[in-house]
């Protein structure tokens, strides 16, 4: 006898661990980020040759800011959903896998988070 | 989990080489190319909020001949993605199995990569003078 019931016992033995969310994840972001990063494109290209003051009156623009905030969320956010199925595929051994995975997500907020903070520092900053 | 001496499936070398396989192993490695892109991305934003001289230094590394290759690598790949990925899209509604529409939509990818990528550099010359 098992004080775990009967639903318990069988949720998460399927070999995928996990429903739609994933899949959808993927997707939702990779709409978002075909407009934005066509926008960040070509901003890129007018943005050639500036300095530190003429990104910052750049950025200062409110659409600017608010655009390279969201390309930037909707870019870590996919590069983390697409690293995380690459890992799955190619990294054998439960705990590299498991490792590699936290990384992966570590990796992608710290630079996501510190993106978003510095655009917000130039563009409020003193 | 004990794998023994049970049979793996045939790896690639196997397989005739098709444009299919070819543009969806193209569609990961520029998605991992692109990951490496975006901590450059990450970078570049992140020098312009310590100071001038930092953002300069990154301008400087990314207007260097060989941050160039990248920064056009990285515009290659990029549009690839985006393209390929409105491609898997399509597939993902139900629209555009049937193998000549595969192949078709296939050669649009490289098409449209090849055409936005050229516009791009072509538009940041122009702009740079």
């Amino acid at each position: 006898m098992s004080l775990k019931s009967d639903l318990g016992q069988v949720r998460g033995l399927g070999s995928a661990k996990e429903g739609t969310a994933h899949w959808w994840a993927q997707r939702v972001t990779a709409v978002a980020l075909v407009p934005l990063s066509l926008w960040f494109v070509w901003s890129a290209t007018t943005l050639v040759g500036f300095d530190q003051a003429g990104f910052k009156e750049w950025v200062n623009h409110a659409a600017n800011l608010m655009l390279m905030i969201l390309f930037v969320g909707s870019l870590f956010y996919h590069m983390q959903l697409g690293l995380q199925v690459v890992i799955e595929d190619y990294v054998h051994g439960e705990k590299t896998k498991v490792m590699s995975l936290v990384l992966n997500l570590f990796v992608a907020v710290f630079f996501g988070v510190s993106s978003i903070i510095a655009l917000l520092k130039v563009a409020f900053g003193g | 989990m004990n794998m023994g001496d049970r049979p793996l499936s045939p790896h690639l070398q196997v397989y005739r080489w098709q444009i299919t396989m070819v543009l969806s192993i193209i569609h990961r490695a520029t998605g991992v190319a692109l990951a490496v892109g975006a901590l450059v991305l990450a970078y570049w934003i992140n020098a312009a909020a310590y100071g001038p001289e930092a953002f300069n230094n990154a301008q400087a590394i990314l207007d260097h001949w060989f941050g160039r290759l990248l920064l056009f690598g990285w515009t290659l790949a990029l549009y690839y993605h985006l393209c390929n990925g409105i491609r898997h899209l399509f597939w993902d509604a139900g629209k555009g199995f049937e193998m000549s529409q595969v192949r078709m939509s296939g050669w649009l990818v490289l098409a449209a990569t090849l055409v936005l990528t050229l516009l791009s550099w072509l538009g940041g010359y122009g702009l740079l003078g």
